[in-house]
């Protein structure tokens, strides 16, 4: 199937664009939405579209979220096409996770690990009803915010905890230079480097339903989630001119340890494995998913059947990415004019062969 | 500020004062710039110009290194009347505070100003993070729990 060029119909683009505009603005009667309105009141949109669009700029995220109208796959979109536009300076030195400022940090694998389980501003534990307060004018945040002395030592992660008995697997270091999917087409097989920048900018609907599947039983791993943090860590980037690191900033970030079970083989002795998530801003549901997919994708490593979706690397690279795959299938709205045209004297000569 | 100085960074004061104006508001600077009496003039040798850092984590949080995802970025390089050249690579798209940190940074290499410039600017904007840094964490130590296993549970 392909579709064709086709002339014409300018002026009924140009309307159609011209009413989109009015549609998206809707009754102006109340008043618009501003983009700082969009970044500070709809933070979890503006993750989701950094972290899909596979680039951390909250204010454009917003933006990009207010001219899609909300549709935050469009909003991903948008930012792909904007980061087309810029050079690249540098590349950052990896983030240090382990020294994230936490805001929230939870373990469902021990119950007292040093420093303790921080909820931070999660949703978990409110009943889902509707808050009917919130359809009236608020005034200023009710109340207050409770707030105890800090304890500002660093929390370890759980790898450093349960690691030292080697009942979990270590990380293995490399010096590698990492696969770059924005510089080089997906190639296969697929280092978990690469994997782990696909799933990072996978959509969180199709990683979350493959990471469910493999809990249902297609391709389980018994999985436990070790570690849950979300905070702010600082950027590092190493100047040429400069010649030595600097600090530009902060981002927030969502990281997931999830701990699987696993039999050992003939070189590896019985002992957990893991699976890594790692997202821009706050997303624990999308980093929990990853990985849970990540670790899905290691069973060949692991010397483990491949058989369910999760596990089968090439189906879940080429498939997580919502831009590619809204291309894909948003094609067939093109003009198939030709194509059809064919297949219908097919049908036609097909149905008169069948009658003689 | 920095979570993570490495004990052999060749520049420790530098870093500091540049990740100090890095995450500063440009109209907060300036202000405070203001207040340090009369500054050389300076020339913009480059930029301010937008562009893009590739951000990375480790796999595992302690493993090999891979791409994440990209910041936007704004990096500018000033030299002051005197001679003295400030670089800035700041998060975000705002030129004006990418200007700013530049001359910072090259106001703070001027043994004649430094002192005040370090009084007056980073200081003040370095408390102001520090406290916004503690309030944040204050909120997240009043979320802190404990857990108790119910007895009748296997644990």
């Amino acid at each position: 199937m392909a579709y064709v060029a086709v002339k014409g119909g300018e002026q009924a683009i140009d309307n159609a664009h011209a009413w989109l505009a009015e549609e998206r603005r809707g009754d102006t009667a109340t008043p618009p939405l501003s983009v700082a309105q969009i970044e500070e009141q709809l933070g979890r949109s503006v993750d989701r579209v950094m972290a899909e669009g596979s680039l951390y700029d909250r204010e454009l995220a917003a933006l990009a979220i207010k001219q899609a109208q909300g549709d935050l796959i469009e909003a991903a979109f948008l930012l792909r096409a904007y980061r087309t536009t810029l050079p690249r300076f540098a590349h950052s030195k990896p983030v240090e996770t382990a020294t994230m400022r936490i805001e929230r940090r939870v373990s469902a694998i021990f119950k007292d690990l040093p420093g303790g389980q921080v909820l931070g501003p999660t949703y978990d534990y409110t009943h889902r009803l509707l808050d009917f307060a919130l359809m009236a004018d608020e005034k200023a945040a009710s109340g207050g915010v409770s707030m105890e002395a800090a304890d500002l030592t660093t929390m370890p992660r759980v790898p450093d905890i349960l690691g030292h008995e080697g009942l979990l697997e270590a990380d293995a270091a490399s010096d590698r230079e990492p696969g770059d999917l924005t510089r080089e087409p997906l190639a296969f097989p697929a280092a978990r480097d690469v994997r782990l920048q696909a799933l990072a900018r996978g959509d969180e609907g199709f990683l979350l339903g493959l990471g469910y599947s493999t809990q249902r039983g297609y391709g389980g791993s018994h999985p436990f989630a070790g570690e849950i943090r979300m905070g702010e860590v600082s950027v590092e980037i190493e100047p040429a001119e400069l010649g030595f690191a600097i600090d530009i900033g902060d981002l927030v970030l969502t990281e997931c340890q999830m701990v699987n079970q696993f039999k050992g083989s003939k070189t590896v002795p019985p002992q957990f494995t893991r699976g890594y998530g790692l997202v821009f801003g706050f997303g624990e549901r999308k980093a929990m998913a990853m990985a849970l997919v990540d670790r899905a994708m290691r069973a060949g490593e692991l010397g483990e059947d491949v058989t369910a979706p999760a596990q089968n690397v090439e189906f879940v690279l080429y498939h997580s990415d919502n831009i590619e795959a809204t291309g894909f299938v948003e094609h067939l709205k093109l003009p198939h004019y030709v194509d059809f045209q064919s297949e219908l004297q097919n049908v036609r000569r097909m149905r008169t062969e069948v009658a003689e | 500020m920095n979570d993570s100085v490495s004990a052999d960074h060749p520049c420790p004061a530098r870093r500091r004062w540049m990740s100090v104006v890095a995450r500063a508001q440009p109209d907060r600077i300036a202000a405070l710039l203001g207040a340090c009496g009369e500054m050389p003039g300076h020339t913009v040798l480059r930029g301010p110009e937008g562009g893009l850092v590739m951000v990375r984590g480790r796999a595992g949080g302690g493993g090999a290194a891979f791409n994440l995802g990209e910041m936007t970025v704004t990096r500018c390089t000033v030299r002051t009347d005197n001679g003295y050249v400030g670089h800035a690579y700041v998060a975000g798209r705002e030129a004006q505070r990418a200007e700013l940190a530049a001359l910072v940074d090259a106001l703070m290499q001027d043994p004649d100003r430094s002192d005040g410039i370090e009084r007056h600017v980073i200081v003040p904007l370095e408390k102001q993070q520090a406290a916004r840094k503690a309030e944040r964490a204050q909120k997240a130590a009043a979320t802190r729990v404990q857990f108790f296993a119910m007895q009748t549970m296997r644990t």
